[in-house]
């Protein structure tokens, strides 16, 4: 039988606010355990949460972003159950009335762009963290991370396999990092993913019974993931079991997943509005405000990059993954008078393998966009050849020297000048009479031979198209 | 005129005069606590070292001339507020233990304006009960006589200032816990419209109808004190952004003209005879100021008992679940997994009445009960509200008994809760309806005082204290002392 999976997917956003939603402490990752808590976190009684209104303009900015209604009027609610690492016995989310209503967002896979709609996104508060490692057999409770502002983004089950489950995850991950509303660090936890995969047969139009998997946190898990589940599901079908509705977890050191709780286990979280919070209230002026601010989006940018610089498509959805990226070519071209695939494959090519190998954002590049858009142009304009330019990069990563400079100090300069290359020409040719005689006699392949011995004596700055020119002209007379 | 029974205004002279500091005025009222309140049981924690070093400080204050007229007046607070370094049980065993880090905002505005803090008020356990009978630390009397409860929650601030062992208490009045011990002890108690002071600190029963308030032996009394609780606190969402009313300059108004309503189903069977007698009497010398009483309706009040005992349990269910043993407050011995750390830190630190509420709250809220119940009496709660619109476009302030009887004896309706519920009767409405609201004492039945309530509209607690004082000009049940408790 043929199968088809159902995916949807809810994504966790960690918003990128200076303090908590509902209290003024800090949300900086990594602190010693419980010093990032106040009162208000703990749950100490009689105190009360005050909404950050930052993260309500971040969750406006997503939902315009992606097209969907913002509800004027959200609520939040309490979603009651007891863990050791949630303070007040409740996280305050939103239940019936989410900011943000129905949007879509356009993904690509395999060069097709498929439109994936976007259920809902609401905010809550991050629960802490229990650390169940060296307490001889007790629990630590961490704090710190209690009342962190998510963004929980639920798309529709509207994915039918693996790889377009990761674009997904993919768009919005570069999404949110575009709007600036969420620093996306995986490792982290500031993005992490659930994913609900179930099967049914091809054509059959009720869906299968899903499977939950919690907690992903890294796109090549989820593919994992996503790929072991399906296979599961399937066996048990075809082996005339069932499906049961139910929690799992991905263990990504064994790659299979195993069940944390049935449907009957779950939890009755008696959901109701909180009544420490006003209902939040999105005035037109601040609709208006957040549209403005919005930037550039992701696919906007990707297809004006394909038609201003001329690239492929490919090289448009590189360039444009990250902001930052998107920015500093931008810039480099502007610097590099126009060479825009030039740039391109500079910037895809030297400048990402060097920062891969000091594992540095493009933020942290020792070479601004600047440097290397000039560097760019010295190619284009012939003043040194590709192959120099990589020596020149070379020199620009471990020091603040333009290109301009490190070319003149270190004598790089490209030989042009055809009356100094045909006297070096001539020279060599009266050196090695028997070669000249073999290419005459047929053997081309000796052109190579001189163009070795002339770039060895100009250290590679012969201009190398002026060379081939002169030389052909010279070997042919 | 002995100390006790002085009113603010007189103390706040006296102070001002130097004829007595506060150092003095505070032992003054120390005294009392520790003579008179072995029986009582009204203060649970005394706050003597720290509220002497406070009053040294009025002291200086109102020797550089920057006393304002709570400067150096010593009160109670009830024990639901908290208090940093001193501690904060609410009426439980759960919080026997809890010191909090921290002042409630009401605390705050209270010492900031002066004010010597002596002690806790006792309490029924997290506000939940009518007699102050469900107190971990035990049941409080009411002065006027010790075999009856003083109502709750706020019994021990009420049976406190009955006693005079405080010129005032602050309180908190989710379902009628101000004014129902106020109307029990003869004492005048006021809550303000919902959002007027701030929760911050307060600790929590049910949110959306929790209210502090003042309690004093006057309306003049009251009307200072709420004057400097109230106010918008950015740290509770549900405070009201306006400014602090004047609530003093306006109490020596006429009230000529003034309307008042007679809601009709408040004058019904479950009023006691003798009580509406003197509620009667007490309209009748407000009529003699100049006001006006016409009858009116409430047509959905009715229904106002039950749905509040739908949503004050939902609400207290979640706020309540912080109490879990983990981080503070009462954990049970050496438990052997998480399930029975919650379970027993939670059965043996609430109460009867608590787990009642508790287990009711979390019953309306659950997967398919929700719209029946929460839901539903949500929507009931907003036609009772409705009412009380409707009602304020014809008159200017309500008026009825406090409660339907005068206070009951101890024990007799502690095991059998639904008539303990309907002691609320008549307040319960105001707190769905978010109003002003407040108790003047009105005379006495069988020794047993009475109370008379009096319901603003939104943010009309002026008027309300204005027309309580003009009543209290024609009458001296407010300056009433019980017996046993008169010696200076």
């Amino acid at each position: 039988m043929q199968w088809e999976t159902v995916i949807g997917l809810e994504i966790h956003a960690q918003l990128a606010t200076q303090s908590k939603i509902f209290s003024g402490a800090s949300v900086a990752y990594g602190a010693e355990p419980n010093t990032q808590a106040c009162a208000v976190d703990l749950g100490l009684p009689g105190t009360l949460p005050v909404l950050n209104e930052q993260a309500v303009r971040f969750a406006v900015k997503f939902g315009l972003a992606i097209g969907a209604h913002i509800a004027p009027y959200s609520v939040f609610a309490r979603k009651n159950y007891f863990y050791p690492d949630l303070p007040k016995g409740y996280q305050i989310s939103q239940f019936d009335l989410p900011i943000v209503g129905l949007g879509e967002i356009d993904i690509v896979v395999d060069g097709d762009t498929r439109t994936i709609g976007v259920t809902r996104a609401h905010l809550e508060e991050d629960a802490g963290k229990s650390l169940h490692e060296d307490y001889h057999g007790m629990t630590g409770v961490d704090l710190n991370r209690a009342g962190t502002p998510l963004l929980e983004i639920v798309s529709e089950p509207d994915m039918r396999s693996a790889a377009e489950a990761v674009a997904y995850v993919k768009t919005l991950h570069s999404l949110v990092q575009y709007l600036e509303i969420c620093d996306g660090n995986m490792q982290e936890g500031s993005f992490r993913c659930d994913v609900n995969v179930s099967v049914r047969p091809k054509g059959q139009d009720e869906f299968g019974t899903r499977a939950e998997i919690k907690n992903l946190n890294s796109f090549r898990f989820i593919e994992k993931a996503i790929a072991h589940e399906v296979e599961r599901q399937i066996d048990l079908i075809e082996s005339g079991q069932k499906v049961v509705q139910e929690t799992r977890l991905y263990d990504a050191n064994k790659d299979e997943t195993r069940s944390m709780r049935s449907k009957e286990e779950a939890n009755d979280y008696r959901y109701f509005p909180d009544p420490d919070l006003l209902p939040v209230e999105i005035s037109a002026e601040l609709l208006a405000e957040m549209r403005a601010e919005l930037p550039e989006l992701p696919a906007a940018k990707k297809s004006r990059f394909q038609q201003q610089y001329e690239l492929s498509e490919y090289d448009a959805a590189v360039l444009t993954v990250q902001r930052a990226l998107a920015d500093y070519y931008e810039q480099a071209v502007a610097s590099a008078n126009g060479e825009a695939k030039l740039v391109a494959n500079w910037l895809m090519g030297e400048l990402s393998a060097a920062l891969n190998k000091s594992s540095y954002d493009i933020s942290q590049s020792p070479v601004s966009a600047e440097r290397l858009g000039s560097l760019v142009s010295r190619i284009a304009d012939q003043t040194i050849s590709g192959k120099i330019a990589k020596q020149v990069f070379e020199l620009m990563w471990s020091s603040d020297d333009s290109a301009d400079d490190i070319i003149e100090r270190e004598g790089l300069k490209q030989i042009s000048d055809s009356g100094e290359l045909e006297k070096m020409i001539d020279q060599l040719m009266a050196q090695n009479v028997a070669q000249v005689e073999q290419f005459r006699a047929g053997k081309t392949k000796m052109l190579g031979f001189f163009v070795g011995q002339l770039m060895k004596q100009t250290q590679g700055k012969a201009n190398p198209q002026e060379l081939n020119k002169l030389l052909l002209a010279k070997l042919n007379a | 005129m002995t100390m006790y029974n002085k009113s603010l205004k007189q103390l706040s002279t006296s102070l001002q005069n130097k004829d007595i500091s506060s150092v003095e005025l505070s032992q003054y009222f120390l005294e009392r606590i520790k003579q008179y309140d072995g029986e009582l049981n009204s203060v649970i924690t005394l706050n003597e070292e720290a509220a002497l070093l406070a009053a040294a400080q009025a002291d200086k204050a109102i020797q550089a001339g920057g006393a304002g007229p709570l400067t150096g007046i010593p009160l109670l607070h009830k024990d639901i507020f908290c208090t940093e370094g001193l501690r904060t049980s609410c009426g439980s065993k759960m919080l026997d233990n809890f010191i909090a880090p921290y002042n409630a905002t009401a605390v705050d505005k209270l010492s900031q304006a002066g004010t010597i803090m002596l002690g806790k008020t006792n309490m029924d356990e997290f506000a939940m009960g009518s007699s102050n009978e469900t107190s971990f630390y035990g049941a409080v009397k009411n002065p006027w006589g010790l075999q009856t409860v003083p109502g709750g929650s706020s019994g021990g601030s009420a049976a406190a200032i009955a006693a005079r062992l405080a010129p005032l208490a602050s309180g908190t009045d989710t379902g009628g816990s101000i004014r129902q011990p106020a109307a029990f002890c003869g004492i005048t108690g006021i809550k303000p419209t919902y959002g007027s002071v701030s929760r911050y600190g307060m600790i929590a029963f049910a949110s959306s109808l929790d209210q502090a308030g003042a309690m004093a032996k006057s309306a003049e009394d009251a009307a200072y004190m709420l004057q400097a609780m109230s106010g918008f606190d950015e740290k509770d969402s549900t405070s009201v952004n306006r400014p602090v009313a004047d609530l003093v300059s306006g109490l020596a108004d006429s009230i000529k003209g003034l309307k008042i309503g007679l809601p009709k189903e408040f004058f019904s069977a479950e009023l006691d005879d003798a009580v509406r007698l003197k509620v009667d009497e007490a309209i009748d010398a407000i009529k003699s100021a100049g006001a006006e009483v016409k009858e009116i309706s409430l047509p959905n009040i009715n229904l106002s008992v039950p749905a509040y005992y739908v949503v004050a349990p939902a609400e207290c269910s979640a706020n309540l679940s912080r109490f879990d043993g983990v981080r503070f407050g009462h954990r049970c011995d050496s438990p052997k997994d998480l399930e029975d750390l919650y379970t027993r830190s939670r059965g043996e630190g609430f109460g009867e009445e608590v787990k009642r509420r508790v287990m009711m709250g979390a019953y309306v809220l659950s997967a398919g009960y929700y719209d029946a119940y929460y839901k539903k009496a949500q929507q009931v709660r907003r036609l009772i509200q409705q009412d009380f619109v409707n009602a304020f476009k014809e008159v200017d302030i309500i008026a009825s008994a406090t409660a339907p009887s005068t206070a009951f004896t101890v024990g007799d309706k502690a095991g059998d809760p639904v008539s303990m519920y309907l002691s609320d009767i008549f307040t319960i409405g105001v707190n769905l309806a978010g109003l002003p609201g407040m108790s003047v004492p009105c005379g006495f039945v069988n020794e047993m005082p009475v109370g008379l309530q009096l319901i603003g509209n939104y943010y009309e607690e002026s008027r309300l204290l204005n027309v309580a004082h003009q009543y209290q000009q024609l009458t001296d049940w407010h300056t009433r002392v019980p017996t046993g408790f008169e010696q200076e």
